[in-house]
Protein backbone atom coordinates (compact mmCIF):
# COMPACT_ATOMS: atom_id res chain seq x y z
CA UNK A 1 0.00 0.00 0.00
CA UNK A 2 1.52 3.35 -1.43
CA UNK A 3 1.21 6.11 0.96
CA UNK A 4 0.21 9.04 -1.35
CA UNK A 5 2.10 12.04 0.35
CA UNK A 6 -0.71 14.21 -0.97
CA UNK A 7 -3.70 12.00 0.77
CA UNK A 8 -1.22 12.07 4.15
CA UNK A 9 -3.05 14.83 6.70
CA UNK A 10 -0.61 17.25 8.21
CA UNK A 11 0.27 16.72 11.82
CA UNK A 12 -1.21 20.68 12.46
CA UNK A 13 -4.49 19.27 11.22
CA UNK A 14 -4.48 15.96 13.03
CA UNK A 15 -3.57 17.82 16.33
CA UNK A 16 -6.42 21.11 15.50
CA UNK A 17 -9.41 18.02 14.93
CA UNK A 18 -8.34 15.76 17.93
CA UNK A 19 -8.33 19.10 20.12
CA UNK A 20 -12.06 20.56 18.91
CA UNK A 21 -13.26 16.79 18.82
CA UNK A 22 -12.56 16.80 22.76
CA UNK A 23 -13.63 20.33 23.55
CA UNK A 24 -16.72 19.44 21.74
CA UNK A 25 -17.45 16.53 23.49
CA UNK A 26 -17.01 18.79 27.10
CA UNK A 27 -19.29 21.16 25.75
CA UNK A 28 -22.05 19.35 24.81
CA UNK A 29 -21.38 16.75 28.25
CA UNK A 30 -20.59 19.70 30.16
CA UNK A 31 -18.62 17.09 32.42
CA UNK A 32 -16.26 19.55 33.60
CA UNK A 33 -18.58 22.53 34.48
CA UNK A 34 -21.37 20.76 35.90
CA UNK A 35 -19.39 17.91 37.78
CA UNK A 36 -15.78 18.36 38.22
CA UNK A 37 -15.71 22.18 39.45
CA UNK A 38 -18.54 21.83 41.79
CA UNK A 39 -16.46 18.96 43.42
CA UNK A 40 -13.02 21.19 43.44
CA UNK A 41 -14.95 24.12 44.94
CA UNK A 42 -16.35 21.44 47.54
CA UNK A 43 -13.24 19.99 48.12
CA UNK A 44 -11.84 23.51 48.70
CA UNK A 45 -14.48 23.96 51.65
CA UNK A 46 -13.74 20.22 53.06
CA UNK A 47 -10.28 21.96 53.42
CA UNK A 48 -11.81 24.74 55.70
CA UNK A 49 -13.45 22.68 57.56
CA UNK A 50 -10.72 19.94 58.71
CA UNK A 51 -7.83 22.45 58.94
CA UNK A 52 -10.30 24.65 61.20
CA UNK A 53 -7.74 27.80 61.40
CA UNK A 54 -7.59 31.00 59.24
CA UNK A 55 -4.15 31.69 59.32
CA UNK A 56 -3.04 28.15 58.51
CA UNK A 57 -5.75 27.99 55.73
CA UNK A 58 -3.99 31.19 54.64
CA UNK A 59 -0.83 29.84 55.05
CA UNK A 60 -1.31 26.63 53.20
CA UNK A 61 -3.53 27.88 50.17
CA UNK A 62 -0.85 27.50 47.73
CA UNK A 63 -1.36 23.61 48.43
CA UNK A 64 -4.51 23.18 48.68
CA UNK A 65 -5.13 24.70 45.47
CA UNK A 66 -2.77 21.99 43.96
CA UNK A 67 -3.77 19.02 45.74
CA UNK A 68 -7.51 20.18 44.94
CA UNK A 69 -6.42 19.93 41.10
CA UNK A 70 -4.17 16.75 41.31
CA UNK A 71 -7.71 15.08 42.81
CA UNK A 72 -9.80 16.24 40.11
CA UNK A 73 -7.46 15.73 37.26
CA UNK A 74 -7.98 11.93 37.92
CA UNK A 75 -11.77 12.69 37.16
CA UNK A 76 -11.09 14.69 33.87
CA UNK A 77 -8.16 12.38 32.35
CA UNK A 78 -10.56 8.97 32.60
CA UNK A 79 -13.54 11.19 31.04
CA UNK A 80 -11.14 12.34 28.85
CA UNK A 81 -10.36 8.97 27.50
CA UNK A 82 -13.66 6.89 28.37
CA UNK A 83 -15.35 8.05 25.33
CA UNK A 84 -12.40 6.81 23.39
CA UNK A 85 -12.06 4.10 24.21
CA UNK A 86 -16.34 3.46 24.35
CA UNK A 87 -16.42 3.82 20.69
CA UNK A 88 -13.42 2.40 19.65
CA UNK A 89 -11.78 5.69 18.15
CA UNK A 90 -8.29 5.39 19.52
CA UNK A 91 -7.97 1.85 17.59
CA UNK A 92 -9.57 3.26 14.45
CA UNK A 93 -7.13 5.93 14.32
CA UNK A 94 -4.34 3.71 14.63
CA UNK A 95 -5.56 1.73 11.84
CA UNK A 96 -5.72 4.56 9.57
CA UNK A 97 -2.17 5.62 9.77
CA UNK A 98 -2.22 8.62 12.07
CA UNK A 99 0.44 10.28 13.42
CA UNK A 100 -0.17 9.41 16.93
CA UNK A 101 2.27 11.59 18.77
CA UNK A 102 -0.53 14.30 16.91
CA UNK A 103 -3.04 12.97 18.79
CA UNK A 104 -1.44 13.19 22.40
CA UNK A 105 -0.40 16.75 21.40
CA UNK A 106 -4.05 17.86 20.41
CA UNK A 107 -5.85 15.47 23.50
CA UNK A 108 -3.15 16.71 26.16
CA UNK A 109 -3.87 20.66 24.58
CA UNK A 110 -7.73 20.12 25.27
CA UNK A 111 -6.80 18.54 28.49
CA UNK A 112 -4.88 21.70 29.31
CA UNK A 113 -8.10 23.94 28.23
CA UNK A 114 -9.69 22.24 30.92
CA UNK A 115 -7.53 21.95 33.72
CA UNK A 116 -6.81 25.84 33.54
CA UNK A 117 -10.25 26.49 33.60
CA UNK A 118 -10.03 23.98 36.69
CA UNK A 119 -7.16 26.39 38.21
CA UNK A 120 -9.30 29.37 37.44
CA UNK A 121 -11.54 28.58 39.84
CA UNK A 122 -9.61 26.93 42.43
CA UNK A 123 -7.86 30.31 43.12
CA UNK A 124 -10.45 32.22 42.54
CA UNK A 125 -11.70 30.05 45.68
CA UNK A 126 -8.72 29.89 47.68
CA UNK A 127 -9.09 34.20 47.38
CA UNK A 128 -12.26 34.31 48.41
CA UNK A 129 -12.34 31.57 51.33
CA UNK A 130 -9.00 31.40 51.80
CA UNK A 131 -8.39 35.32 52.08
CA UNK A 132 -5.16 35.41 50.21
CA UNK A 133 -3.90 38.82 48.24
CA UNK A 134 -2.20 38.52 44.93
CA UNK A 135 0.03 41.39 43.94
CA UNK A 136 0.71 42.67 40.30
CA UNK A 137 4.14 40.75 40.53
CA UNK A 138 2.44 37.85 41.96
CA UNK A 139 -0.26 37.97 39.34
CA UNK A 140 2.20 37.27 36.53
CA UNK A 141 4.11 34.89 38.41
CA UNK A 142 0.81 32.91 39.17
CA UNK A 143 -0.39 32.94 35.35
CA UNK A 144 2.87 32.07 34.39
CA UNK A 145 3.28 29.15 37.22
CA UNK A 146 -0.44 27.90 36.21
CA UNK A 147 0.53 27.90 32.66
CA UNK A 148 3.76 25.61 33.26
CA UNK A 149 2.33 23.46 35.53
CA UNK A 150 -1.08 22.56 33.49
CA UNK A 151 1.10 21.50 30.56
CA UNK A 152 3.25 19.24 32.64
CA UNK A 153 0.02 17.65 33.94
CA UNK A 154 -1.84 17.72 30.74
CA UNK A 155 1.25 15.58 28.91
CA UNK A 156 1.47 13.05 31.71
CA UNK A 157 -2.46 12.71 32.40
CA UNK A 158 -2.51 12.12 28.23
CA UNK A 159 -0.20 9.84 28.31
CA UNK A 160 -1.25 7.86 31.91
CA UNK A 161 -4.73 7.96 30.41
CA UNK A 162 -4.21 6.61 27.27
CA UNK A 163 -2.25 3.60 28.97
CA UNK A 164 -5.03 2.80 31.50
CA UNK A 165 -7.61 3.80 28.90
CA UNK A 166 -10.21 0.85 28.60
CA UNK A 167 -8.71 -1.18 31.32
CA UNK A 168 -10.39 -2.65 34.01
CA UNK A 169 -9.71 -1.15 37.58
CA UNK A 170 -8.64 1.77 35.82
CA UNK A 171 -10.08 3.76 38.62
CA UNK A 172 -7.69 2.86 40.96
CA UNK A 173 -4.36 2.58 38.66
CA UNK A 174 -4.43 5.57 37.10
CA UNK A 175 -3.98 7.89 40.32
CA UNK A 176 -1.50 5.15 41.33
CA UNK A 177 0.77 5.60 38.58
CA UNK A 178 -0.38 9.21 38.73
CA UNK A 179 0.64 10.83 41.61
CA UNK A 180 4.35 9.87 41.79
CA UNK A 181 4.57 10.82 38.42
CA UNK A 182 3.12 14.86 39.48
CA UNK A 183 4.64 14.55 42.92
CA UNK A 184 7.43 17.35 40.87
CA UNK A 185 4.28 19.44 39.54
CA UNK A 186 3.05 19.56 42.87
CA UNK A 187 6.14 20.60 45.00
CA UNK A 188 7.13 22.99 41.99
CA UNK A 189 3.50 24.62 41.66
CA UNK A 190 2.73 24.89 45.41
CA UNK A 191 6.22 26.61 46.21
CA UNK A 192 5.55 28.95 42.81
CA UNK A 193 2.03 29.86 44.48
CA UNK A 194 2.83 30.19 47.69
CA UNK A 195 5.65 32.89 46.41
CA UNK A 196 3.07 34.62 44.20
CA UNK A 197 0.32 34.52 47.27
CA UNK A 198 3.33 35.61 49.64
CA UNK A 199 2.46 33.24 51.93
CA UNK A 200 4.76 32.26 54.91
CA UNK A 201 6.39 36.00 53.75
CA UNK A 202 7.53 34.14 51.06
CA UNK A 203 9.11 36.69 48.46
CA UNK A 204 7.89 36.64 44.29
CA UNK A 205 11.07 36.38 43.16
CA UNK A 206 11.70 33.30 44.81
CA UNK A 207 8.66 31.69 42.70
CA UNK A 208 10.69 31.74 39.50
CA UNK A 209 12.97 29.35 40.26
CA UNK A 210 10.47 26.38 40.90
CA UNK A 211 8.99 28.07 37.37
CA UNK A 212 12.13 26.59 35.77
CA UNK A 213 11.08 23.34 37.31
CA UNK A 214 7.72 23.37 35.89
CA UNK A 215 8.99 23.92 32.43
CA UNK A 216 11.84 21.53 32.51
CA UNK A 217 9.10 18.85 33.33
CA UNK A 218 6.89 19.58 31.16
CA UNK A 219 9.35 19.42 28.41
CA UNK A 220 10.87 16.42 29.34
CA UNK A 221 6.76 14.79 29.63
CA UNK A 222 5.94 16.47 26.35
CA UNK A 223 9.05 14.79 24.35
CA UNK A 224 8.78 11.49 26.08
CA UNK A 225 4.93 11.59 26.30
CA UNK A 226 4.57 12.41 22.25
CA UNK A 227 7.23 9.25 22.07
CA UNK A 228 5.38 6.55 24.45
CA UNK A 229 1.98 7.33 22.99
CA UNK A 230 2.51 6.13 20.14
CA UNK A 231 4.19 3.23 21.15
CA UNK A 232 0.70 2.89 23.53
CA UNK A 233 -1.68 2.51 21.11
CA UNK A 234 0.26 0.96 18.92
CA UNK A 235 -0.48 -2.77 19.83
CA UNK B 1 22.18 -6.36 73.77
CA UNK B 2 20.42 -2.94 73.64
CA UNK B 3 17.56 -2.62 71.33
CA UNK B 4 17.65 -6.04 70.15
CA UNK B 5 14.10 -6.44 69.74
CA UNK B 6 14.80 -4.23 66.28
CA UNK B 7 18.16 -5.49 65.40
CA UNK B 8 16.80 -8.54 65.48
CA UNK B 9 13.24 -7.63 64.17
CA UNK B 10 15.29 -6.39 60.95
CA UNK B 11 17.08 -9.47 60.00
CA UNK B 12 14.58 -11.73 60.50
CA UNK B 13 12.07 -9.31 57.94
CA UNK B 14 15.26 -9.41 55.47
CA UNK B 15 16.07 -13.23 55.27
CA UNK B 16 11.83 -13.87 55.85
CA UNK B 17 10.77 -11.95 52.98
CA UNK B 18 13.60 -13.94 50.90
CA UNK B 19 12.92 -16.77 52.05
CA UNK B 20 9.25 -16.34 51.38
CA UNK B 21 9.33 -15.08 47.81
CA UNK B 22 11.94 -18.08 46.98
CA UNK B 23 9.25 -20.66 48.55
CA UNK B 24 6.34 -18.85 46.71
CA UNK B 25 8.50 -18.90 43.40
CA UNK B 26 9.34 -22.27 43.39
CA UNK B 27 5.80 -23.37 44.27
CA UNK B 28 4.61 -21.62 41.43
CA UNK B 29 6.87 -23.16 39.38
CA UNK B 30 5.97 -26.92 40.40
CA UNK B 31 2.54 -26.42 40.14
CA UNK B 32 2.72 -24.17 36.19
CA UNK B 33 5.29 -26.79 34.94
CA UNK B 34 2.96 -30.03 35.05
CA UNK B 35 1.21 -28.48 31.83
CA UNK B 36 4.42 -27.49 30.19
CA UNK B 37 6.68 -29.82 27.79
CA UNK B 38 10.43 -30.58 28.36
CA UNK B 39 10.70 -29.27 25.35
CA UNK B 40 9.50 -25.66 26.81
CA UNK B 41 12.01 -25.31 29.42
CA UNK B 42 14.60 -23.37 27.66
CA UNK B 43 17.14 -23.01 30.43
CA UNK B 44 17.51 -27.33 30.74
CA UNK C 1 18.13 -38.64 40.71
CA UNK C 2 18.18 -35.55 38.48
CA UNK C 3 14.80 -36.35 37.57
CA UNK C 4 13.63 -36.49 41.65
CA UNK C 5 15.59 -32.64 41.55
CA UNK C 6 13.60 -31.86 38.26
CA UNK C 7 10.07 -32.56 40.13
CA UNK C 8 11.16 -30.72 43.57
CA UNK C 9 12.30 -27.92 41.30
CA UNK C 10 11.48 -27.32 37.44
CA UNK C 11 13.27 -24.31 37.06
CA UNK C 12 16.97 -25.15 38.59
CA UNK C 13 19.95 -25.83 36.60
CA UNK C 14 23.49 -26.53 37.92
CA UNK C 15 24.22 -22.94 37.77
CA UNK C 16 21.20 -22.16 39.85
CA UNK C 17 22.25 -24.77 42.47
CA UNK C 18 26.25 -22.92 42.62
CA UNK C 19 24.82 -19.84 42.81
CA UNK C 20 22.06 -20.98 45.51
CA UNK C 21 24.76 -22.36 47.48
CA UNK C 22 26.85 -19.69 47.40
CA UNK C 23 24.49 -17.15 48.65
CA UNK C 24 23.18 -19.51 51.65
CA UNK C 25 27.15 -19.77 53.06
CA UNK C 26 27.50 -15.97 52.23
CA UNK C 27 24.71 -14.88 53.85
CA UNK C 28 25.15 -17.11 56.34
CA UNK C 29 28.47 -15.83 57.23
CA UNK C 30 27.16 -12.14 57.21
CA UNK C 31 24.50 -12.77 59.67
CA UNK C 32 27.11 -14.24 62.12
CA UNK C 33 29.53 -11.46 61.70
CA UNK C 34 26.72 -8.90 61.63
CA UNK C 35 25.14 -9.72 64.46
CA UNK C 36 27.50 -11.39 67.28
CA UNK C 37 31.43 -10.82 65.64
CA UNK C 38 31.52 -7.68 63.97
CA UNK C 39 32.39 -4.88 66.76
CA UNK C 40 29.43 -2.11 68.00
CA UNK C 41 29.70 1.48 66.10
CA UNK C 42 31.40 4.03 68.65
CA UNK C 43 28.94 6.24 68.39
CA UNK C 44 25.82 3.97 67.48
CA UNK C 45 26.29 0.86 69.64
CA UNK C 46 24.41 -1.89 68.45
CA UNK C 47 22.04 -0.41 66.29
CA UNK C 48 24.58 -0.49 64.12
CA UNK C 49 24.16 -3.98 63.21
CA UNK C 50 20.88 -3.05 61.20
CA UNK C 51 23.23 -1.79 58.64
CA UNK C 52 24.84 -4.97 57.33
CA UNK C 53 21.00 -5.71 56.05
CA UNK C 54 19.78 -2.74 55.17
CA UNK C 55 22.80 -0.78 53.36
CA UNK C 56 23.04 -4.43 50.59
CA UNK C 57 18.99 -3.86 50.85
CA UNK C 58 19.16 -0.37 48.77
CA UNK C 59 21.74 -1.27 46.76
CA UNK C 60 20.12 -4.36 45.49
CA UNK C 61 16.51 -2.31 45.15
CA UNK C 62 18.37 0.26 43.36
CA UNK C 63 19.96 -2.40 40.89
CA UNK C 64 16.82 -4.46 40.60
CA UNK C 65 15.30 -1.21 39.02
CA UNK C 66 18.71 -0.25 36.88
CA UNK C 67 18.03 -4.07 35.52
CA UNK C 68 14.25 -3.35 34.91
CA UNK C 69 15.00 -0.76 32.89
CA UNK C 70 17.50 -1.84 30.60
CA UNK C 71 15.89 -5.01 29.92
CA UNK C 72 12.23 -2.93 29.43
CA UNK C 73 14.55 -0.64 27.04
CA UNK C 74 16.23 -4.05 25.01
CA UNK C 75 12.56 -5.63 24.74
CA UNK C 76 11.57 -1.82 23.18
CA UNK C 77 14.67 -1.75 20.96
CA UNK C 78 15.12 -5.78 19.80
CA UNK C 79 13.34 -6.19 16.75
CA UNK C 80 11.69 -9.84 17.73
CA UNK C 81 10.75 -8.06 20.54
CA UNK C 82 12.21 -11.39 22.67
CA UNK C 83 10.04 -11.84 25.53
CA UNK C 84 12.25 -12.93 27.94
CA UNK C 85 13.37 -9.16 28.06
CA UNK C 86 10.10 -8.45 29.31
CA UNK C 87 10.22 -11.74 31.70
CA UNK C 88 13.51 -10.01 33.34
CA UNK C 89 12.27 -6.81 33.49
CA UNK C 90 9.05 -8.66 35.16
CA UNK C 91 10.91 -10.74 37.37
CA UNK C 92 13.80 -7.97 38.65
CA UNK C 93 10.59 -5.98 39.43
CA UNK C 94 9.25 -8.00 41.63
CA UNK C 95 12.44 -8.68 43.24
CA UNK C 96 13.07 -5.06 43.70
CA UNK C 97 9.81 -4.40 44.80
CA UNK C 98 10.71 -6.71 47.81
CA UNK C 99 13.86 -5.44 48.74
CA UNK C 100 12.69 -1.74 48.62
CA UNK C 101 10.47 -2.61 51.05
CA UNK C 102 13.15 -4.30 53.12
CA UNK C 103 15.41 -1.48 52.83
CA UNK C 104 11.94 0.85 54.34
CA UNK C 105 11.70 -1.04 57.12
CA UNK C 106 14.77 -1.78 58.00
CA UNK C 107 15.76 1.60 57.15
CA UNK C 108 12.54 2.84 59.68
CA UNK C 109 14.13 0.50 62.46
CA UNK C 110 17.41 2.11 62.21
CA UNK C 111 16.52 5.39 62.17
CA UNK C 112 14.18 4.87 65.33
CA UNK C 113 17.43 3.84 67.22
CA UNK C 114 19.82 6.28 65.84
CA UNK C 115 17.68 9.68 64.90
CA UNK C 116 14.52 8.94 67.96
CA UNK C 117 12.31 8.88 64.25
CA UNK C 118 10.65 5.87 62.34
CA UNK C 119 11.01 8.36 59.45
CA UNK C 120 12.66 11.88 57.94
CA UNK C 121 12.18 13.75 54.75
CA UNK C 122 15.08 13.36 53.68
CA UNK C 123 15.63 13.21 49.82
CA UNK C 124 17.14 9.87 49.78
CA UNK C 125 14.49 8.30 51.95
CA UNK C 126 11.60 10.36 50.20
CA UNK C 127 12.76 9.20 46.37
CA UNK C 128 12.96 5.46 47.46
CA UNK C 129 9.79 5.57 49.04
CA UNK C 130 8.28 6.93 45.35
CA UNK C 131 10.49 4.72 43.99
CA UNK C 132 8.79 2.02 45.92
CA UNK C 133 5.52 3.04 45.13
CA UNK C 134 6.43 3.46 41.36
CA UNK C 135 7.27 -0.16 41.07
CA UNK C 136 4.39 -1.18 42.58
CA UNK C 137 2.24 0.46 39.93
CA UNK C 138 4.74 -0.78 37.45
CA UNK C 139 3.53 -4.23 38.83
CA UNK C 140 -0.06 -3.57 39.18
CA UNK C 141 0.52 -2.82 35.20
CA UNK C 142 1.50 -6.05 34.54
CA UNK C 143 -1.24 -7.76 36.00
CA UNK C 144 -3.92 -5.56 33.28
CA UNK C 145 -5.48 -7.68 31.14
CA UNK C 146 -4.30 -8.42 27.51
CA UNK C 147 -2.00 -10.34 25.55
CA UNK C 148 1.57 -10.95 26.69
CA UNK C 149 3.00 -8.66 23.86
CA UNK C 150 0.51 -5.77 25.32
CA UNK C 151 1.77 -6.70 28.67
CA UNK C 152 5.13 -6.25 27.53
CA UNK C 153 4.66 -2.98 25.75
CA UNK C 154 2.99 -1.13 28.21
CA UNK C 155 5.46 -2.27 31.09
CA UNK C 156 8.15 -1.52 29.04
CA UNK C 157 6.89 2.24 28.45
CA UNK C 158 6.38 2.42 32.04
CA UNK C 159 9.53 1.48 33.32
CA UNK C 160 10.90 3.77 30.54
CA UNK C 161 8.97 6.85 32.19
CA UNK C 162 10.08 6.12 35.55
CA UNK C 163 13.59 6.05 34.38
CA UNK C 164 12.53 9.83 33.56
CA UNK C 165 10.61 10.30 36.43
CA UNK C 166 12.30 9.01 39.23
CA UNK C 167 15.36 11.97 38.60
CA UNK C 168 12.95 14.48 38.56
CA UNK C 169 11.47 13.48 41.98
CA UNK C 170 14.35 13.14 43.82
CA UNK C 171 15.91 17.13 42.43
CA UNK C 172 12.32 18.38 43.53
CA UNK C 173 12.84 16.58 46.36
CA UNK C 174 16.07 18.16 47.26
CA UNK C 175 15.33 21.50 46.19
CA UNK C 176 12.43 21.37 48.44
CA UNK C 177 14.04 20.16 51.70
CA UNK C 178 17.07 22.88 50.94
CA UNK C 179 14.58 25.33 51.75
CA UNK C 180 13.97 24.27 55.52
CA UNK C 181 17.64 25.53 56.85
CA UNK C 182 17.44 23.46 60.05
CA UNK C 183 16.54 20.03 58.85
CA UNK C 184 20.25 18.63 58.89
CA UNK C 185 20.42 15.28 56.57
CA UNK C 186 20.75 12.76 59.03
CA UNK C 187 22.10 10.04 57.06
CA UNK C 188 22.69 6.45 59.66
CA UNK C 189 25.49 5.49 57.51
CA UNK C 190 26.53 8.70 57.67
CA UNK C 191 28.78 9.09 60.86
CA UNK C 192 29.69 5.03 61.08
CA UNK C 193 33.56 4.41 61.39
CA UNK C 194 34.05 1.60 59.97
CA UNK C 195 36.98 -0.42 60.90
CA UNK C 196 38.52 -3.45 58.76
CA UNK C 197 35.58 -6.72 60.01
CA UNK C 198 32.93 -3.94 59.68
CA UNK C 199 33.72 -2.87 55.84
CA UNK C 200 34.34 -6.86 55.18
CA UNK C 201 31.11 -7.45 56.85
CA UNK C 202 29.25 -5.13 54.59
CA UNK C 203 31.12 -5.68 50.93
CA UNK C 204 30.04 -9.68 51.87
CA UNK C 205 26.52 -8.76 52.53
CA UNK C 206 26.49 -6.54 49.05
CA UNK C 207 27.61 -9.82 47.47
CA UNK C 208 25.24 -12.38 49.29
CA UNK C 209 22.32 -10.33 48.52
CA UNK C 210 23.33 -9.68 44.80
CA UNK C 211 23.90 -13.78 44.80
CA UNK C 212 20.21 -13.67 46.46
CA UNK C 213 19.17 -11.09 43.75
CA UNK C 214 20.73 -13.57 40.50
CA UNK C 215 18.72 -16.77 42.28
CA UNK C 216 15.39 -15.01 42.89
CA UNK C 217 15.41 -13.30 39.06
CA UNK C 218 16.76 -16.19 37.50
CA UNK C 219 14.10 -18.45 39.02
CA UNK C 220 11.07 -16.02 38.81
CA UNK C 221 11.72 -15.39 35.28
CA UNK C 222 11.22 -19.60 34.10
CA UNK C 223 8.52 -19.62 36.26
CA UNK C 224 7.21 -16.77 34.25
CA UNK C 225 7.79 -18.74 31.36
CA UNK C 226 6.41 -21.49 32.74
CA UNK C 227 2.95 -19.74 33.59
CA UNK C 228 2.79 -17.59 30.19
CA UNK C 229 3.02 -21.24 28.17
CA UNK C 230 0.45 -22.64 30.40
CA UNK C 231 -1.59 -20.26 30.01
CA UNK C 232 -1.41 -19.92 26.10
CA UNK C 233 -1.52 -23.70 26.15
CA UNK C 234 -4.91 -23.39 28.08
CA UNK C 235 -6.17 -20.72 25.60
CA UNK C 236 -5.07 -22.77 23.24
CA UNK C 237 -7.22 -25.97 24.16
CA UNK C 238 -10.11 -23.89 24.82
CA UNK C 239 -10.03 -22.73 21.22
CA UNK C 240 -9.96 -25.91 20.06
CA UNK C 241 -12.23 -27.40 22.39
CA UNK C 242 -14.86 -24.55 20.84
CA UNK C 243 -13.83 -25.14 17.58
CA UNK C 244 -14.81 -28.94 17.88
CA UNK C 245 -17.66 -27.90 19.44
CA UNK C 246 -18.69 -25.89 16.44
CA UNK C 247 -18.03 -28.69 14.12
CA UNK C 248 -20.05 -31.08 15.52
CA UNK C 249 -23.35 -29.38 15.37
Amino acid sequence: MKSDPSARVSKGKVVTAVFLKDIQIELRSRVVTNQVLPFAGLVMVMFAFALDNDDVLQRVAGGLVWLATLFSLFIIVQRSFAIDTADGALDSLRVAGIDLSAVFFGKAIALAIKLIALEIVLICSAVLLYRVDVSATGLVLLVTCVFCATSGLAFVGTLYGGLTAGAKGRETLLPLLLLPVVAPVLIAATRATEAAFGSGGAQTSEGWAWIGLLAVFAAVFGVGGSLAFGSLIDE
Amino acid sequence: MKDAGFIFGSYIVTLGAILMFAVATLRRARDSSQSVDEKDKTWL
Amino acid sequence: MSQVLQRTSPTGTRATKVIGALAILVMAWVVVSGLILSPQDVVQGESVRIMYVHVPSAWIAYLAFIFTAVASASWLISKKHSMGFDRFAGASAEVGVMFMAITLITGSLWGRLTWGEFWQWDPRLTTTAFLFVTYVGYLAVRRLEGSVEQRARRSAVVAMLAVLEIPLVHFSVVLWRSLHQGATVLNPNGDVKMDDLMLFTLFSGVVGFTLVFVWLVLHRQRTMLLVDVANRRGLDAAIAARQSEGSVN
